[in-house]
Order: structure tokens, then sequence, then C-alpha cells
């Protein structure tokens, strides 16, 4: 069970009181209608499956009600970083240094 | 029975506490600290356990957590424990234990034949021999599971309760031997919070039962102190009995505390067992070393032990399990046994050792002592069926591959094994980690890790007592350091302990025999499971080279003893037998749990009424006087309908809807999520989540709106009502409302955080109670003097705010049963006063409470959709023809509109939402059934679509459904079909969705 790291409360809390919710930083395109098809499929269902370091979204439910950011092993599960929404991570995946 | 097998003196044991207990129906008596095993084997009792797969009697091997043979059902009745290890259960005073397998009972065992036919049974057998024919599976696997018995589950619920602790700890320490003692005491000086477990009655480990000493006294006396300081602490917490099953990420433990297991089969006082979850920040591991054993033929024959759980019988339970002793070893502790049997007074017939040769001190004791010691010799097979009489002794070449000479056979009943130490990895692989062969202690040793976690002792492959105790000070004290206590350096005494020299150990798993493996007599690697070295060889060259795939197909290490004794043996063989190192050939996983957790213990409290919250609204006394029945919604329970005495639920439900048509009817609607909004920018979030516009809601007013995902799919919706032009109330689904807040909360927070938007989740705060049908105008006028209800003052979707019953309220003029209907909200508090001020206002119009299913059909009547009934997440608000829902001239991109063009939403045979009208009109459409156009297809038809609400209208007279067909919109007045499981094909006809008030003009009167 993770031990996860609050930017908000700024605390450590159980896995329990969080909500994943997916791959971070996927920002909704400006003016939908303007992308093509593929574009825009590409947005709704491609997301990275890294074997490694991954920047995932989770949602503190029964804490702050608050989103942010975690780095964390997709291996090791080890949990490098939390930073809150608007931030950028300081320890990169694969895909960031591509 | 007398304890024939006790020794006179000695052992950890109360000679003045006799205790009663009964094995497999017979009596016997036992001591005070004694374990089941230690007192079945005082009493001379040898088979204790019939094997899995040949039905072979099996006696103890080993005298802890490992025991793969002594497993036995404890107790009777409801508070029965499957599956028990018999060294591992302390005995109490009128103990009942009886065998897990044997059928009809293990000494005298039908399926005992079948192991006289045991060539018959390689590896794979039942997937080989029972293929065929399928449908005979079930028949097949009931005889097999008899007579394999794998213990029984008990049928009544448990009498006993469980509980959960949860801990926050520095250092977590594993284990309470000699070097978990240790860092116990360095870091608990450092003033860190300590726990220590260990799986055993006792603290202590390897020290219960050594000859060894420390700073010149018996080892009990150090243990002893050491156990005192350490409870002594305020801030150790010293658990025994206690078995770490499970180490999960980010150092979180769980530990099972048997409480009271060892005080009889119900807790005498709280919980029987007790799981503690600790969050550690620094862990120890010092789980030991488990002894191997060598495989040779017959090994399994009861009689035959691990040459360590001797030394343990004698010495810490005062029991000597046989005469004539054997020792086969391939290291210098096999000695022990020896030397402890001889100085217990009992015979040593000889020490067989595959090396050359040893100047060990225990080999040089051994010599002293007078034993004979064959060099370069090995026990090749051991004689017997119900206990061993001979052990074949044999040389062997120095790799230990070949028998190299004639063998010769020593009388004996009792053959001890050490093929060495193997650590015991097995927690420090729950987290991912994989172990490490290493050559030179020939075990796995632990392997890197991301966990903040330290190991030490005979886990690091170090079996020297006074590296233990010294290594343990220095870890404990460090990983203290590590959790911010202390500087890191031990202040503590080592204890002064004689290194023992030592030979080096031999390398030997599978001992050679004159034959080969395939033609030699069993050699068993995994005795839980039957898988024996012939069966892994025969694994190997039918192609399964992986390691894991090896054991899948011999069930190596499937036991409930998770293969603690044949793992490293049976990779060994693999190895052997592919010609590859263990190193190549790895190890399996080691998974939790260490060893078999009761369902009680991971359940705790959380069992009936406190397994999940129960939501209630305020009104439910009131439903409960009133007979209703309840139906679960998410958590909350709300009334199904209210069954007048005598009436079928058909009877209810006519009643309930034709009171509503006709008159007034009341519906508790008070779960349906409640979400208010507020900020400056509500409005244009509103627009941006909602298909529908809200720039131009005015206060007063509500909207029913559309929630679509960014895929296009309808995922909630609801009424969203305009409070002031910066505050909105918005309704959703009773079992989406969490959902939909975390969707919104989302969306602000993630996309558009610059609005300025606030929202909270109000669904508790409110009662709401639903009156709906012609004369509900004249009941709400009866307890509302202060709104005008003028049927054109306060119109359709409009709200209100006045006094309701005295009470402060929001009163909403929508529908969901097409009837005029207003919805009050009050405080939730005040539910209940108004519902039944409403019921008392209602009486001259005969007001019936209707609950969920009245709902149903009320609404499916008028074809209003339930979001996760007529939707299932894969239709748009096209397939559901409400494409009037969709604002034209939104200036943002609102959630989902994108998605409108996809090649895939805009597909014309998608399925649409219809209505259905059987052809005979008293039959109703089972929900969920297939829809196909041509019945007389053959199988596998064309699915065309599915019923999604079904129903039988008393308003209407006959049974409608609503449905999804493809290209439904266009094929009104076409028929479907419904071929259904029990051979029934029913013949509807697709109509429009909305069955009654087409024009919809009753919600406006």
């Amino acid at each position: 069970m993770l031990h996860i790291f609050c930017p908000h409360c700024q605390e450590y809390r159980e896995e329990d009181e969080f909500h994943y919710r997916g791959q971070a930083h996927i920002v909704r395109p400006k003016d939908p209608e303007a992308l093509t098809d593929e574009e825009w499929g590409s947005y709704l269902f491609f997301r990275k499956n890294p074997k490694g370091i991954h920047h995932e979204l989770w949602y503190h439910t029964t804490g702050c009600r608050q989103f942010f950011n975690v780095t964390r092993d997709t291996v090791t599960y080890k949990i490098h970083e939390s930073y809150k929404i608007g931030e950028q991570p300081a320890v990169k995946s694969e895909d960031d240094l591509a | 029975m007398s304890q024939n097998k006790r020794l006179d003196s000695g052992g950890r044991i109360d000679r003045k506490k006799v205790i009663n207990f009964s094995f497999d129906g017979k009596s016997y008596k036992g001591f005070d600290g004694d374990t089941l095993a230690s007192a079945l084997l005082a009493n001379g009792v040898d088979i204790i356990a019939r094997s899995f797969k040949y039905s072979r009697p099996r006696g103890i091997t080993g005298h802890g957590s490992e025991e793969p043979n002594g497993v036995i059902q404890l107790g009777t009745g409801a508070s029965t424990i499957p599956n028990v290890r018999a060294t591992q259960q302390e005995l109490y005073a009128g103990l009942v234990a009886n065998p897990v397998a044997g059928w009809p009972s293990v000494n005298f065992d039908l399926m005992a034949t079948l192991g006289k036919a045991g060539a018959m049974m390689p590896p794979g057998f039942y997937y080989k021999t029972f293929m065929y024919p399928q449908k005979l599976w079930m028949t097949y696997e009931h005889f097999i599971r008899k007579a394999a018995g794998l213990g029984k589950a008990p049928t009544a619920p448990d009498p006993d309760t469980y509980d959960k602790v949860n801990h926050h700890c520095d250092v977590m320490i594993v284990g309470a031997g000699p070097a978990g003692l240790s860092a116990a005491l360095a870091a608990a000086k450092t003033g860190a919070r300590v726990i220590i477990a260990d799986e055993q009655n006792e603290m202590g480990g390897s020290l219960l039962s050594t000859t060894q000493m420390i700073n010149g006294a018996p080892a009990s006396a150090w243990l002893k102190d050491t156990i005192e300081a350490l409870e002594d602490y305020s801030n150790v917490n010293v658990l025994p009995r206690s078995t770490v099953m499970g180490y999960y990420d980010h150092n979180f433990l769980a530990v099972i505390e048997r409480r009271t297991d060892h005080l009889g089969e119900i807790s005498p006082r709280g919980a029987r067992q007790r799981m503690h979850r600790v969050r550690a920040k620094q862990v120890i591991l010092a789980p030991g070393a488990q002894e191997r054993p060598l495989i040779f033929a017959n090994n399994d024959i009861p009689g035959v032990m691990l040459a360590s759980s001797i030394s343990v019988y004698l010495n810490r339970y005062a029991v000597a399990p046989g005469n004539a002793l054997v020792v086969s070893t391939a290291n210098d502790s096999g000695y022990q046994a020896a030397i402890d049997w001889h100085k217990a007074g009992r015979k040593v017939i000889g020490i067989a050792d595959s090396r050359a040769q040893s100047s060990g001190e225990l080999v040089e004791e051994a010599k002293k002592l007078g034993l004979k010691i064959w060099f370069s010799h090995a026990v090749i097979e051991a004689k017997g069926s119900r206990r061993v009489y001979a052990a074949t002794v044999a040389p062997i070449n120095a790799e230990g591959t070949q028998v190299t000479g004639a063998s010769q056979n020593y009388d004996c009943d009792i053959i001890a094994t050490s093929g060495g130490w193997s650590p015991v990895v097995h927690l420090s692989c729950h987290t991912g980690s994989r172990p490490v062969w290493n050559d030179d202690i020939i075990g796995f040793l632990p392997g890197k890790t991301v966990q903040k976690q330290h190991c030490v002792g005979s886990l690091m492959g170090q079996h020297q007592l006074s590296d233990s105790l010294e290594q343990g000070l220095v870890i404990g004290a460090q990983a203290a350091c590590e959790a911010g206590f202390g500087d890191g350096s031990n202040s503590i005494k080592v204890p002064s302990v004689d290194l023992v020299k030592t030979g080096q150990a031999q390398a030997l798993f599978l001992v050679p025999h004159s034959k080969s493996v395939s033609r030699a007599p069993k050699q068993f690697v995994d005795m839980q499971n039957d898988v024996t070295a012939a069966g892994i060889e025969l694994a190997t060259r039918e192609g399964f080279e992986s390691i894991e795939h090896v054991k899948r197909y011999t069930a190596l290490g499937f036991g409930t003893d998770q293969g603690k004794l044949g793992n490293i043996n049976g990779m060994a063989v693999a190895a052997q037998s592919l010609n590859k190192t263990i190193a190549e050939t790895g190890t399996t996983i080691f998974r939790p749990s260490y060893t078999p957790t009761t369902f009680g213990a991971i359940a705790g409290r959380d069992t009936d009424s406190l397994f999940d919250p129960i939501r209630y609204t305020a009104m439910q006394s009131w439903h409960e006087a009133n007979g209703a029945l309840f139906e679960d919604v998410g958590q909350w329970k709300r009334p199904w309908y209210f069954p007048k005495p005598g009436e079928t639920m058909q009877q209810t439900l006519d009643r309930e809807c034709l009171a509503t048509r006709n008159s007034v009817g009341i519906l508790d609607a008070s779960t349906l999520g409640k979400i208010d909004i507020q900020g400056k920018d509500a409005r244009e979030f509103l627009n941006r989540v909602y298909t529908n516009a809200w720039s131009k809601l005015a206060v007063g007013k509500c909207r029913y709106g559309l929630m679509l995902k960014e895929d296009g799919m309808i995922m909630d919706d609801g009424v969203t009502s305009c409070i002031a032009d910066d505050h909105f109330i918005l309704t959703t689904t009773t079992g989406g409302a969490a959902n939909v807040l975390e969707w919104l909360e989302l969306w602000h927070q993630t996309e558009w955080p610059e609005l300025d938007v606030y929202m909270t989740s109000v669904t508790d705060h409110w009662s709401t109670m639903t009156i709906s049908g012609p004369n509900s105008r004249k009941v709400l006028a009866k307890v509302c003097d202060d709104i005008d209800l003028d049927k054109d003052s306060f119109k359709f979707m409009d709200w209100r705010s006045g006094t309701v019953a005295g009470v402060k309220s929001r009163v909403f003029r929508i529908s969901f049963t097409g009837e005029l209907s207003y919805e009050i909200n009050v405080q939730a508090n005040h539910g209940l006063h108004v519902w039944e001020a409403i019921m008392e206002a209602g009486k001259e119009f005969d007001i019936t409470p209707y609950g969920t299913e009245t709902m149903h059909v009320l609404r499916a009547e008028k074809g209003f959709i339930i979001v996760g009934q007529d939707t299932d997440g894969s239709v748009t608000p096209q397939d559901m023809d409400m494409s009037w829902c969709i604002g034209k001239n939104k200036e943002f991109s609102f959630i989902g509109k994108r998605s409108f063009t996809r090649p895939d939403t805009a597909r014309t045979d998608r399925k649409q939402f219809v209505g259905l009208k059987p052809k005979d009109a008293n039959v109703i459409l089972p929900e969920g059934a297939q829809a196909v156009r041509d019945p007389n297809e053959s199988i596998p038809m064309t699915m065309v679509g599915h019923v999604t609400s079904s129903y039988y209208s008393a308003v209407l007279g006959h049974s409608f459904a609503l449905a999804v067909i493809k290209d439904g919109h266009n094929r009104k007045g076409e028929s479907v079909y419904f071929p259904l499981a029990d051979g029934r094909t029913i013949e509807a006809e697709i109509t429009d969705y909305v069955f009654y008030d087409a024009k919809g003009e009753k919600q406006h009167v």
C-alpha cells in the first residue's frame, strides 16, 4: 500500500485516502474542432504505459479534495516526488528526455 | 497412552501441567509448553497425514512454519480452522485436532491403493487424464477433492471476533532470534518506537534450543534478560505469536497476532486474532534461515526429519522421536542432531557425510563421542512404509551425482537430514525484489530493494551466533539513526560467544540413487503437493524450461506451506535437469501471505453491518413503520415498494402507479446527489460541463442537463436550478454523486483553474420529497401558504422558496413521472416532520407512498431515461434521441462535443433508444435480453440490441419495455425477437419510447 505525500496537506497519508486519475500533464486542446479525428483520438484514448518513471494524476478524495501530480516508478513503486497542478516534475521520465 | 517418547528431564515444558487433547479421535496427554506436534511425537504418533496425490502416510518432519505434512484441522464446528501447522499450534486443554487429508482415516486410507499405482500419476496427471469428456469434470473434481482433502471451511458463522490495529513505528523488526533481539535492544535504547514480532509463542528463535553459551552462561539466561529489558521499554512493542504475513510497498507490513489460539478453540477474552497494520520508517528483517532436507528415495516415510528439528524436539520439548538415528548431511550442522541424540541417551547408528572430510568443531566432537561417521556417503533410500525401519547408505562421488559402490542397509527408526540452510528471503521478495543466488552460502540472499530495509543474521547467510548478536546491535543502531534516533553507533556491549569452527559445506540437493531418478523409488521434493524429482525431470523433458512454468506444471510450492522446504531443492533439480546452474534458472517469486491467514483476521470487524456504511434518509423510521421493503442504491437504503398485507409485488406496483397517475403519490428522493456550485463563473462552468446552454437560465428557473464524457458518451444527468446569478444547485443520479463531484473538480482544477467557481456536495444537507399526480397542488396548498401555486405564476421548471409545514423550503416544480409534480427540499433534520405533515394533508386524496420500483415504471412510461440503466457508457445523446438537449450555439466546445463527429459516433447503424411492446400484453421481457431480427437464424444469431428497462404498466394495461436497437429510430412498427435461455422466443414491436401522455401536457397542468 502506497504512502503518498499530498503537496496541499503537506503530509504523508495512506493510499486509501486517494484516488488514481491516470496519466498527468494531458492538456485539453484549446480548439477541439480544429483537430483531425486522429489527433482527437490520440488525445482521447492513447496513454503512456512506461516501465519506470511515470507522471501520474492523483486526487485526495477523502482529504483536501485537491488534484496533484506524482512521479512514480511503475517497477519499484517508489514515489520520487509529489507536486501541484501547473508545476513541472523534477524527476524526468524517458519520454520527457526523448 | 503414555508419553513413551518423552525424556525424563529438560525442555522448556512444565511437567506439572498435564494437558489432555485429542487427535484423529484418540485421546492423548501432553505438557504445557508443548506444540501439538511435540505432544504427538512424545506419544509416539507417527502418521498424522495422508499425502495429497498418492495418499502416502506422512509424519512430522519439521518444527515450525515450514512443516509440509503436519497440517491439521483444528477444532470443530463454527470455530474450526483448516490447514493449521501442528508444529505451530500450542497445546491447550481439550484441544481437538483432526487430519486434513485421509479418507476415511489416516490409518486406513482407501486412496492408498492409488499410491501403489503411483507411476500412473505423473505431473499434469489431472490435465492429461480428466480432460475428456469435459462435462464429466465436475464429477471428477468432486472425487479428487474428497480424496485429496484440503481441509474443511466452517459452514456456520464464526463465533469469534477479530480486529485490526494501525501502527506507525520507527523501526519494525521481523523475527526475534539472536539478531532480531539484538537489533531491538540497540534501537530501543535510542528512544525510537520499536515493534518486534515473532511467529513463535516464545521469542528467541534458535536460542530456544541451542546448547551454545552466551557470556559464559546458557543462552536462555541472556534471552530472559533481553526480553525483560525490551518489555521494560515504553517505546517497544513486543509481539509474540505474531506472523508478519506480508511486507508491502513503502514499508507497510501486515502482522497477524494469534491472541488466543493457544487458550482454546473459542476466545476466552477479546479478539481471537488481530491484524497489526504497520507503517514503519525502517524495517529490519531477521527471519533467520530454514534448514533444507536432502532428497533421497522414500524420504517421506514417517521418521525422516530435519536434523535441526531433532535438536529442537530434544532440547526444547524433551522429546526423542525415535530410538536409533542415522544422520545424512552435507555440512557440519547435521552433526548437532547426532550429538544431541547421543547426549539424550539414544543410539546413534551413524552419520553419513557426503563430503570427503571436515575438521569442524562439531565433527571433532562427534568423533570424540565415538559416533560412527561415513565420509563420502549418503543415505540414498529409506526403508519402511508406516515408519522408517532402515536406512540404505551408499558411497557417492565427490560431486554428489553418482553412487560409487555397494550400499548397505542399517536398521534405524529415524533419519535426520541436512542439506544446508536457506535464508528465509520470502518477506524481502514481497515488494518485488528478486533474491540473488550466492555460491558461498549455497542459498539465495535478499536482492536489491527500494524499501528502507535492513537484513541481518542468518538471512544474510551468517550462521555464527556471535555474528548475529553483534550485527544485530550494529544494524539496530543504524536503522534507528536512519529513522532519526541516535548517532548510529551501538553503545551496548557485544555478548561474548565462542566462534564455532565449521568445515566447508557441500551443495548437495538430490542424493543420487543406484537407479536413475525415473527408476528409483519416489524422491520427494515438495511433500505437501507430492512433487518428486522424477516429476520435475519429466516436466523439463516435456519442454517446461522456465522455473515459473515448472512450478505451475508440477504444483511445486503451491501448497499451504508455500514450498518452504521444497522450493530450493526443486529449483536445484530443475537446474540440474536443464544443465544449468541455480543462478541461471533462478527462483520463483514469493508472495504474501507467508503462512496461511484466516479470513477472520483479514476481515477484522468489517463484517455484517460494519462491512460497508449504510446511509438512511431522515424518513427511514416512517418507511419502516409503513412496511416498506428496501433496495440498496450505492450505500443508500431506498424504499423499494410499500406492500399492503396480502398484496403481490405487482399488485403493489399497480396500486402505487395508478394512485399517482389518478390522484397523488409521494416519493422520498433525498438520496439524489446534490452539488452546490457558486462563484461568478459558475454559469460558464456549467456551459462547459453540460451539453445544453446555461447562459440564459434565470433565477428561479430549473433545467434538465446532460453530462458527457470527452468521448461523447452520456455520463450523468439531472436538473440544475439557478438560485442566484452566481449560485446553482445541481442534482445527479443517486449512484453517480461522488463521481460527478470528482469529475467537476478535475476539470476545474486541472484545465480551468482561472474560473471563479466553488463546489461542494450537499446531498446529506437536504431531505427531499416529491409529490406527484393531479392532486399534488391541492396537497401542497394545504401545508404551504407563502408560495403562489397558481399554474401561471409557478410554472413547470420553476422553483420557489417558501415555507412548507412551518419549515423553510425550496420547492421545485419538476417532474420525473410526467404528472404535475413538486419536489420539496427542507433542511435534512426536518424531513420526517414535513413528510408526516404532507401525509396528513394528503389523506383526503389517498396520498400513496411509493418507492424506487414505481418510480421506475412511471418514468419509463414517459420514456425518461435512467443513466446507468438505459445507458451504459457507450451511448451518445443522439443514440438516445436527445439532440434536443444539446446547445447548438454554445461558444465553448463543451465536454464531449468534438466526439459527435468521430467516425464511430457518427455511424448510422448505432443502437438507438426505442420503446418495445411485447405481442403478448402480459409477458414482461427480461432486462438485458438480446434482440434479433430473424428468430429462425442459426446460432450464432445476429444480435441487434437489448432491453434496458421492462415493466408492466397498470395505466396502459400491458407490458412494455425500453431498449436500444440498431437503427431503431427508423424501424418503428417492425418486430424484433428475443430468444431466451429458457427456450421461449418473445416477439415485440418497436415503438416510440414515450408510452403515456405523448404530448407531455400533464406536467404543465
